[in-house]
């Protein structure tokens, strides 16, 4: 039970950590000063709860642990993020597309978790959930907006979106852990929630103009560490200067 | 209105900081509707939380007076266009916003 | 004729009484062409400074650093946009001052041209960069041009953390393992200079600035400005237990300031031509930036229209 709690708090506390660090990569390079402003927020955001969910996780694991242990001297198979937030961020358009789909789930289960009878996942559920839903509304928004706007950016979109497509399945499929910490009430329904997601997303898609995917074969791995080659590259670049230096303070 | 195609259009942005004080003008930003200029304004000039209430409004939609033509320079108290801060009446105790 | 040498006069007393100039104001054809060629070089600089530290916002080395460093150059982007709003203010168009930053018609300040190639190098542009910022900042709050004041006057208020981070991150430095001490001490080698010479040239070789003062856009010389700065830095370097890389600094009792060596002017003018490590990187970067971004701005001008007449439709 230990066990699980520890991979489950990892789960979403390295798709906050992976998801902010993606989208600090946009930092200084938005398309206009104001898009550049509002995706550092998401990303803050994202950090604030992995730095959260990262303590966390370290107290599950023991005295030895500390937030940046947990985040700088974990490897690719350690870590418990879904795949898709591990995809590079390709152009403004994929990382906006990527970050609904993202932002939707996380919504629901959020929601769900709101109830968590951990009280620290509670807790971390009550601050998260004012900051997720006002991403999930900004990434509706601006999918609104590319997806009907210019011929250009409706390709754009619609092109993101059947690439990603085929990334989203993992997040809504509950694996034995998932099951588990539904069971003993501390994690959230993901069958309610892909109910859910499937809902908004099929309803802001048809708003932006866009065409939904026909589910087809889903990826999945990243929850119980079997990633892509991105993550690597993540964590390479990351962790090298606490790796470097392991005996010094920051 | 703008004239290239990805050029947004101004708006000035109005913050109230608590309940029972006016909004102030705060600044402006570039947006291309009013729904994201909302957010806009609350990702530019709420970063610090500091308001609970915002406004924005068109640049182009607003009129301000203009100085009087025989005093262009300034009989002060009759100069008030929106950009003046002691527009809005704020108790010093709030601090700057 | 005349009533444009009175209009001048009136304008000058009204400044020299310590009043703000307000956009719609009148005010000389210079003032302003001044007040939109420093307000937008100014926002510039916010813009292109974002990157250097950018350079280190995925590899900060613990969470609390990481969102720390995001934030502060979030605010950057803010500065910038508090910035271009106030050139606005005097009819100047965001996306024309945008074109000439990007044509290379624009200069931003030089310092951004330098690397950051080492952590310490993020610690040293918080203390010294925008240290050096802050005082040239601090300044312009009580600047004649109201909405250019009022926006420094914000940014001020919010760049107080940006300085204190960068100096804890020279402190831990100071205090770490060798290694991090010497990675501190480099940083400083690097910066103290670029960092005097953002101040620009001493007060003789400046001829705008004596128009600027006498307008109040400017209320300190850039030599009193750099001295200030170096007065009230060369304490703290010591208190981190680093060497100022100036042999020549020396406290002197009489004037009662710090003595310091020549600053090397020619590498000043090497890197506002071009010639410095990043100059090119720099705008590309921004190039680069807007260019992918073009899509993304039209499409949301042509949903903005289209709802537009959506909502014509409906009410017809």
């Amino acid at each position: 039970m230990q066990k699980e709690l520890l991979e489950y708090t990892l789960r979403l506390g390295d798709n906050a950590l992976i998801l902010g660090q993606r989208l600090g990569e946009w930092c200084g390079y938005g398309p206009v000063l104001e898009q550049d402003i509002a995706l550092s927020n998401i990303a803050l955001d994202q950090l604030g709860q992995a730095r959260m969910l990262m303590q966390y996780a370290a107290r599950l694991k023991g005295e030895e642990y500390t937030e940046d242990k947990m985040a700088f001297f974990r490897d690719v198979t350690e870590y418990h993020n879904v795949l898709m937030l591990e995809l590079p961020n390709d152009h403004w358009g994929f990382t906006i597309m990527r970050q609904f789909l993202f932002d939707t789930f996380n919504y629901y289960q959020y929601t769900q978790l709101l109830q968590s009878q951990d009280d620290h996942i509670k807790s971390v559920a009550q601050k998260a959930i004012k900051e997720i839903t006002y991403h999930a509304q900004w990434s509706a928004e601006w999918v609104i907006r590319l997806g009907d706007g210019t011929e250009e950016s409706h390709q754009k979109m619609q092109t993101a979106l059947d690439e990603l497509w085929q990334w989203t399945g993992e997040m809504l499929t509950p694996d034995a852990v998932d099951e588990k910490m539904r069971e003993a009430g501390i994690g959230a329904d993901l069958n309610k929630v892909k109910e859910e997601w499937q809902q908004k997303v099929a309803e802001i898609l048809e708003i932006a103009t866009l065409k939904k995917p026909e589910d087809d074969w889903m990826q999945e791995g990243g929850k119980q560490g079997e990633h892509s080659e991105h993550l690597g590259y993540i964590l390479a670049e990351m962790q090298h200067l606490p790796r470097m230096y392991p005996e010094a303070e920051w | 209105m703008s004239k290239n195609k990805d050029n947004w259009k101004i708006w000035e942005v109005f913050i109230r900081s608590r309940n029972g004080l006016s909004h102030k003008h705060v600044g402006s930003l570039h947006a291309p509707d009013a729904e994201v200029a909302l957010k806009n304004a609350r990702d530019v000039y709420t970063r610090r939380s500091e308001g609970i209430s915002i406004w924005v409004v068109p640049s182009e939609a607003i009129t301000a007076s203009s100085p009087d033509e025989k005093e262009p320079l300034f009989t002060p108290a009759d100069d008030k266009v929106y950009r003046h801060p002691t527009f809005y009446d704020i108790p010093d105790e709030v601090g700057h916003m | 004729m005349t009533t444009e040498m009175n209009l001048e006069q009136k304008f000058q007393d009204y400044v020299d009484a310590e009043n703000k100039i307000e956009p719609k104001d009148w005010m000389p054809d210079r003032y302003r062409k001044t007040l939109i060629r420093q307000i937008s070089q100014h926002a510039h600089s916010e813009v292109v400074g974002m990157l250097p530290e950018a350079n280190w916002i995925t590899r900060a080395p613990s969470l609390r650093r990481k969102v720390a460093l995001l934030a502060k150059v979030q605010d950057e982007a803010g500065h910038g946009l508090y910035l271009y709003s106030a050139a606005e203010t005097l009819g100047a168009d965001r996306q024309d001052m945008v074109e000439d930053l990007l044509s290379g018609k624009a200069k931003y300040s030089s310092i951004f041209n330098y690397p950051t190639p080492t952590w310490a190098d993020i610690g040293a542009i918080g203390w010294l960069v925008d240290g050096a910022a802050i005082a040239n900042q601090v300044m312009l709050c009580r600047t004649s041009y109201g909405p250019y004041s009022r926006a420094m006057v914000r940014i001020c208020k919010e760049e107080s953390f940006h300085q204190r981070q960068g100096y804890e991150i020279m402190m831990t430095l100071a205090r770490g393992t060798e290694k991090q001490k010497q990675m501190a001490q480099e940083a400083l080698n690097r910066w103290w200079w670029p960092s005097l010479m953002m101040f620009g040239p001493t007060d003789d070789e400046s001829p705008n600035s004596a128009q600027s003062m006498k307008w109040k856009i400017k209320r300190k010389s850039n030599d009193q400005l750099r001295q200030e700065f170096i007065d009230k830095t060369v304490p703290q370097a010591e208190f981190l237990g680093l060497q100022v890389p100036d042999p020549d600094l020396k406290w002197n009792e009489e004037r009662g300031h710090y003595n310091f060596g020549t600053i090397d002017w020619e590498e000043f003018y090497n890197v506002i031509n071009g010639n410095g490590k990043c100059n090119k990187q720099r705008m590309d970067a921004r190039n680069k930036a807007h260019d992918e971004g073009e899509w993304v701005r039209e499409a949301a001008n042509a949903y903005a229209l289209k709802e537009q007449k959506r909502k014509e439709q409906v009410a017809a």
